[in-house]
C-alpha cells in the first residue's frame, strides 16, 4: 500500500477516499483483534448425549473438558498427561477403550480443574503433535460412564471402522478394508 | 478509534495520519477526539493500566506529527511527566514509568518536538538524565537472563532506551524505520488548525498502585549472526527500539490466535531491511525468558514457533537451530528459571520434529562434570522427551557416548519383590495385605492385618497401634502402589479406595513424612510418577503443603536437590496453596455480600432475621477459615525460606573453613532457585514481608542471602 501514496498525494479527496477505504478494510479486523477462534465449540455434536441440543451446547461452553482424537493406540495416559499438563493442572485423564478388547483404541478426555486451562489447551495443544501423530482436541459435555468405549461396530472408533489408509499406530488398515482388502494387495505376490 | 489506539499500536501512524485528515477537514472533530483521548487516558492510570497508558501517549504524541495536536503543548505534557521525577517518597518505579513513556514517545514525535522546542527538550533530557543516574539498580541482577556481560550486555530497560534516543539524537532525530503515512499527506495537513493539549497533571501517588516492574532487555543477536541479507540494527539504535515494540505488540494483540500471530509476525512491515527472522526469534525468546514471569503461557511460545516454521520452512528453523545452539552454550551463566523453561521448551519443540537434533555437536558436555549445566540440560531435556515418547525412544534418538545422560527406565522398586525380600520384617506382611487387597478385602479387614505389624520404633505396641508407625506406612503403601503401578489412573484409584486408611497412618507430621519417603523409595525411577502422586495427596489431605516442603528439603533428598522435577512439585505445591487461600477468600466475599444484600432486603421488607444469623455464622466460620488458611501459607513460606538459609549457611561455613571457593554449581543452583521462589510468588510474598525481614533475612544473615532478599525487595521500590 505504499504505492498508493504515491499515485494518489496530489488529490485529497480522492486519496481520502482511497485512504478511507483502506481503514475500513482495517476496521474488519478490528472484530478480529477479540477474535478467540480456536476456543469456539465445533459443530459436532455426541448423537448419544441425554439431553436436548440446547443443553448439550450449554455444558459445552461451560465444560473443562477435552475430547483427544488421532491418538496412536501405543499413546500412554503419562504421555497424555505431559502434554496437557502444559497449559495448565489437569483433574483426570480417560484413555479411550475398544468395547470389546478393552485396549487404548486411539481417543481419550483431558478434564482441567479450570476452563482457562482447558481453552489455553485448545489454543496450544490442539493442531500439535503427540506420539509424532497430529492430534486433534475439541470441548466434551463431560465424561459418563460408558463413554469412554469406542463406538464402531467392531469395537474401536468409528473412524476406524471405514479408513481406507494404513494406519500402524491405529491397528493398520480400517476393519472394513481388512475384511475387504483393496483389490490391488490382493493381486501382489 | 480509540480502541484501536490501544489495540493496534503497532499500525498507530496509519489511524494517527486518519484523525491527522479528519481534523483538516473538521476541526471540532479533532478537538474532541483529543478530549475523549485525554479522558481515556485519565481512566486506565486510574485503573492501573500502565501499559495500555503508553500506547495512548504515545499516540497522542504522533498527533502533533500530523498537525492535530500543538508541538510546545506536547512538550508541556512531557515536562509535566518528568516532573514526577521531583516527587519525594514515591516508589521507584512510579517515576520510573513516567520517563519511560516520555522516552519511548521520542522516536515518534523527537524530531518534530526538537525542531519547534529545543531549549524545553534539552532541558527535559538534561532532567531525565539526572534522574536515570540517581536511580537505584539493585533489581537488575535478579531480572538478567545470563550472569555474563558477553557477548550481549544484558541491560536495564530505561538505560537501554536512554543510550538509543541518545543515539537518535547525534542523528539529528532521523528515524527511517517507522512508516509515516502522514508525510503523504504533508501537504493537506500542514493547513490544518492544531489543538493544545489541556494541561496534563499526573494523578498522584496512590498506596495500592500497581507501577509496572522493571525488566532488562533480552538481546541474544546482533550483526554478526545474521550471516546474509540485511543488517541487524545495533542494539543501541533507535530502530531496535521501534521493531521490538511493534514485535511485542503483535504478539499482544493475536497471542490467542497462533496461526494469524505468525502470519502477523512473518509481514511486518520494512521487513525487507531487516532479518526479520532472527528479531522475531529474539522477542519470542526473550519473552519466555523474561523474569519473574513471561507475558503469556510458556506453551505458547512453542507453538507459536512451530507455526512460525511451517510459514517459513526455508529459514526460519534455521535459525531457530541457530539460536538453540547460541542458548545451549552459554548455559553456564544463564538464570536457572530460564533454563528450566529452555528444557520445556526445547524437548516439547523436539517431540513435534521426530526428535531429531545433532546430538553429536554436544558431545563436550560429557567431558565434564555432570553437574554442570550443559550436561545436565541434555540430562533434564532426554528426562522431559522421554516423557511425551518413551524409554526406548530416547535410546534410539542419542549416539551411544550419551547413554550416561539417558534417564533411567521408569519403572517401579517394589521392597518386597520376591524370596530375596524374605528377611525383610514386614515380607510376610506385603504378601497377606497385597492378597486381600486383590480379593477386594474392606478397609475394617486391612486394618485388622496391618494391627499385626510391629512398630520398630516402639519397645510395645500400644493399645490402638495408633502412633506412627513406620513399617506400617512402608508395608502398606509399597504394596498398594505396586499392585497399582500399571498407570496414573491406577494409582489414583488405588489412593481413593484406601484414603482413609493412608490418612489414618499419615495423622503425624512424621506420618506424613514417611509416606513421601516410601513414595519417593518406590518410584524414584519415575519422577513424573511422583510428582502427580504428590499433588493428590496433597488434594486429598493425605498429606500437607508443609510436609511436601520438608521431605523436598530434608537430608534423604539432598542428592536430587538440583533435578527439575523437584522444584516442579514445590512450586505446584506452593500454588496449590495459593489457590485453596483465594478460593476460601473468594467464598467469604461471597458471603459477605450475600450478607449485605440480605440487610438490604430486610430493611425495605422488614423480613425475619433468622436468615441474617446463620449467614453471620457461616461469615465467621469462613473468616476463621481464611485466617487458618493464611496462617497455613505463611507457615509453608517461613519454613521453605527457613531451609534455604540453613542450607545456603551450611554451605557457606563449610567453604570458608576450607578455604574453598563457594561458587559450585550446588550453591548457583541453590541461590537460584531461593531467588525462583521470590520471582515466582511475589504476589503472595508481598504480604508477608514484614514476618519475613523479622524473623528471617536479617542482618545477621551472610551477605550473599540477604543480597537475594534486598534484590527482590528493590522490585517494588
Amino acid at each position: 500500500w505504499l504505492r498508493l501514496w504515491n499515485l494518489t498525494w496530489f488529490w485529497f479527496d480522492e486519496s481520502f477516499i482511497l485512504f478511507v477505504a483502506y481503514f475500513s478494510t482495517m476496521s474488519a479486523k478490528l472484530s478480529a483483534l477479540h477474535s478467540d477462534s480456536y476456543v469456539e465449540v465445533s459443530q459436532y455434536r455426541d448423537q448419544h448425549f441425554k439431553g436436548n441440543r440446547k443443553e448439550q451446547e450449554k455444558l459445552l461452553n461451560q465444560s473443562n473438558t477435552l475430547y483427544v482424537g488421532n491418538l496412536s493406540f501405543y499413546t500412554t495416559e503419562e504421555q497424555v498427561h505431559e502434554l496437557f499438563s502444559k497449559s495448565g493442572d489437569v483433574k483426570r485423564i480417560i484413555i479411550g477403550l475398544d468395547k470389546v478388547k478393552k485396549t487404548a483404541c486411539g481417543f481419550c478426555f483431558v478434564e482441567y480443574y479450570a476452563r482457562g486451562d482447558a481453552e489455553h489447551a485448545m489454543r496450544f495443544i490442539n493442531g500439535t503433535r503427540l506420539d509424532d501423530r497430529i492430534i486433534r482436541t475439541d470441548w466434551d459435555a463431560g465424561f459418563k460412564e460408558g463413554r469412554q468405549y469406542g463406538r464402531g461396530k467392531s469395537g474401536g472408533q468409528v473412524r476406524d471402522e471405514y479408513r481406507q489408509d494404513y494406519d500402524p499406530a491405529r491397528g493398520g488398515y480400517g476393519k472394513l478394508a481388512q475384511q475387504h482388502p483393496p483389490v490391488e494387495s490382493r493381486n501382489t505376490y | 478509534m480509540q480502541k484501536v489506539a490501544r489495540l493496534l499500536p503497532e499500525k498507530l501512524t496509519v489511524y494517527t495520519t486518519l484523525v491527522g485528515l479528519l481534523n483538516a477537514r473538521n476541526y471540532n472533530f479533532g478537538g474532541e477526539f483529543v478530549e475523549a483521548m485525554i479522558r481515556q487516558l485519565k481512566e486506565t492510570l486510574k485503573n492501573n493500566l500502565y501499559n495500555e497508558a503508553v500506547y495512548l501517549v504515545r499516540f497522542l504524541s504522533d498527533l502533533v506529527n500530523c498537525h492535530v495536536i500543538a508541538a510546545p503543548s506536547m512538550v508541556a505534557m512531557f515536562e509535566n511527566f518528568v516532573s514526577v521525577t521531583q516527587e519525594e517518597d514515591v516508589p521507584q518505579v512510579r517515576s520510573d514509568w513516567f520517563v519511560y513513556v516520555v522516552l519511548s514517545c521520542l522516536p515518534w514525535v523527537g524530531k518534530e518536538l526538537y525542531e519547534k522546542k529545543d531549549v524545553e527538550m534539552d532541558r527535559l533530557l538534561s532532567q531525565i538524565e539526572g534522574y536515570l543516574k540517581r536511580r537505584v539498580k539493585t533489581h537488575v541482577q535478579m531480572l538478567q537472563v545470563w550472569t555474563a556481560e558477553k557477548p550481549h550486555p544484558q541491560e536495564e530497560y530505561l538505560d537501554c532506551l536512554w543510550a538509543q534516543i541518545q543515539k537518535l539524537k547525534k542523528d539529528r532525530w532521523q528515524e527511517r524505520h517507522i512508516l509515516r503515512p502522514y508525510i503523504a499527506f504533508d501537504s493537506v495537513l500542514c493547513e490544518a488548525l492544531q489543538h493544545n493539549l489541556p494541561p496534563f497533571t499526573p494523578p498522584g501517588h496512590m498506596p495500592d498502585a500497581q507501577y509496572p516492574m522493571p525488566r532488562v532487555v533480552f538481546r541474544m543477536f546482533d550483526y554478526t549472526d545474521a550471516p546474509e541479507g540485511p543488517v541487524m540494527p545495533g542494539s543501541h539504535s533507535v530502530e531496535r527500539f521501534v521493531i521490538e515494540e511493534n514485535l511485542h505488540c503483535i504478539i499482544k494483540t493475536h497471542w490467542k490466535e497462533r496461526k494469524t500471530c505468525a502470519a502477523q509476525l512473518l509481514s511486518y512491515p520494512g521487513k525487507n531491511k531487516i532479518p526479520l527472522n532472527y528479531h522475531i526469534v529474539e522477542v519470542i525468546f526473550g519473552e519466555l525468558f523474561q523474569l519473574p514471569t513471561p507475558p503469556h503461557i510458556d506453551v505458547l511460545y512453542t507453538t507459536l514457533l512451530i507455526e512460525l516454521c511451517k510459514l517459513q520452512p526455508g529459514s526460519l528453523p534455521q535459525v531457530l537451530a541457530q539460536a538453540t545452539e547460541m542458548l545451549y552454550m552459554r548455559l553456564d551463566t544463564m538464570n536457572t528459571t530460564c533454563i528450566d523453561r529452555l528444557i520445556n521448551w526445547f524437548s516439547h519443540h523436539l517431540s513435534n520434529f521426530q526428535f531429531r537434533w545433532s546430538w553429536d555437536d554436544w558431545a563436550d558436555c560429557l567431558t565434564v562434570d555432570l553437574e554442570k549445566p550443559k550436561p545436565k540440560f541434555v540430562k533434564e531435556v532426554l528426562e522431559k522427551s522421554m516423557r511425551l515418547s518413551y524409554h526406548q525412544r530416547i535410546v534410539d534418538i542419542v549416539p551411544p557416548t550419551f547413554s550416561v545422560l539417558i534417564p533411567a527406565e521408569p519403572i517401579f522398586i517394589y521392597k518386597y519383590l520376591d524370596e530375596t525380600a524374605s528377611t525383610l520384617p514386614g515380607y510376610q506382611l506385603s504378601i497377606t495385605l497385597g492378597n486381600a487387597i486383590k480379593n477386594r478385602a474392606t478397609n475394617e479387614e486391612i486394618l485388622t492385618i496391618l494391627k499385626e505389624v510391629p512398630n520398630p520404633n516402639q519397645e510395645d505396641d500400644d493399645d490402638e497401634g495408633e502412633s506412627f508407625n513406620p513399617l506400617k506406612i512402608d508395608v502398606f503403601l509399597q504394596t498398594l502402589l505396586h499392585l497399582a503401578a500399571k498407570s496414573f489412573s491406577h494409582s489414583f484409584s488405588a489412593l481413593a479406595k484406601f484414603h482413609e486408611i493412608l490418612k489414618t497412618l499419615a495423622d503425624s507430621d512424621e506420618g506424613k513424612l514417611h509416606t513421601l519417603k516410601v513414595i519417593y523409595e518406590v518410584w524414584r525411577n519415575h519422577p513424573q510418577m511422583i510428582a502427580v502422586l504428590v499433588d493428590k495427596m496433597i488434594r486429598t489431605q493425605i498429606v500437607d503443603c508443609a510436609a511436601v516442603a520438608n521431605w523436598l528439603f530434608s537430608q534423604d533428598m539432598a542428592h536430587e536437590f538440583t533435578r527439575l522435577y523437584i522444584w516442579e512439585i514445590l512450586h505446584s505445591t506452593i500454588r496449590k496453596m495459593n489457590k485453596h487461600v483465594q478460593k476460601i477468600q473468594k467464598e467469604l466475599e461471597e458471603a459477605k455480600d450475600k450478607l449485605e444484600k440480605q440487610q438490604l432486603k430486610r430493611d425495605m421488607d422488614k423480613n425475619s432475621e433468622d436468615e441474617d444469623g446463620q449467614l453471620e455464622e457461616q461469615i465467621e466460620r469462613l473468616q476463621e477459615k481464611v485466617e487458618s488458611a493464611q496462617s497455613e501459607q505463611k507457615n509453608l513460606f517461613l519454613v521453605i525460606f527457613q531451609r534455604f538459609i540453613m542450607l545456603l549457611t551450611e554451605h557457606l561455613v563449610r567453604c570458608e573453613t576450607g578455604s574453598v571457593d563457594i561458587s559450585t554449581p550446588w550453591y548457583k543452583n541453590c541461590v537460584d532457585r531461593l531467588q525462583q521462589i521470590f520471582l515466582m510468588h511475589h504476589v503472595t510474598i508481598q504480604q508477608y514481608m514484614g514476618t519475613l525481614e523479622n524473623l528471617l533475612f536479617t542482618a545477621e544473615l551472610d551477605h550473599h542471602i540477604l543480597a537475594v532478599y534486598q534484590q527482590f525487595c528493590a522490585l517494588q521500590l
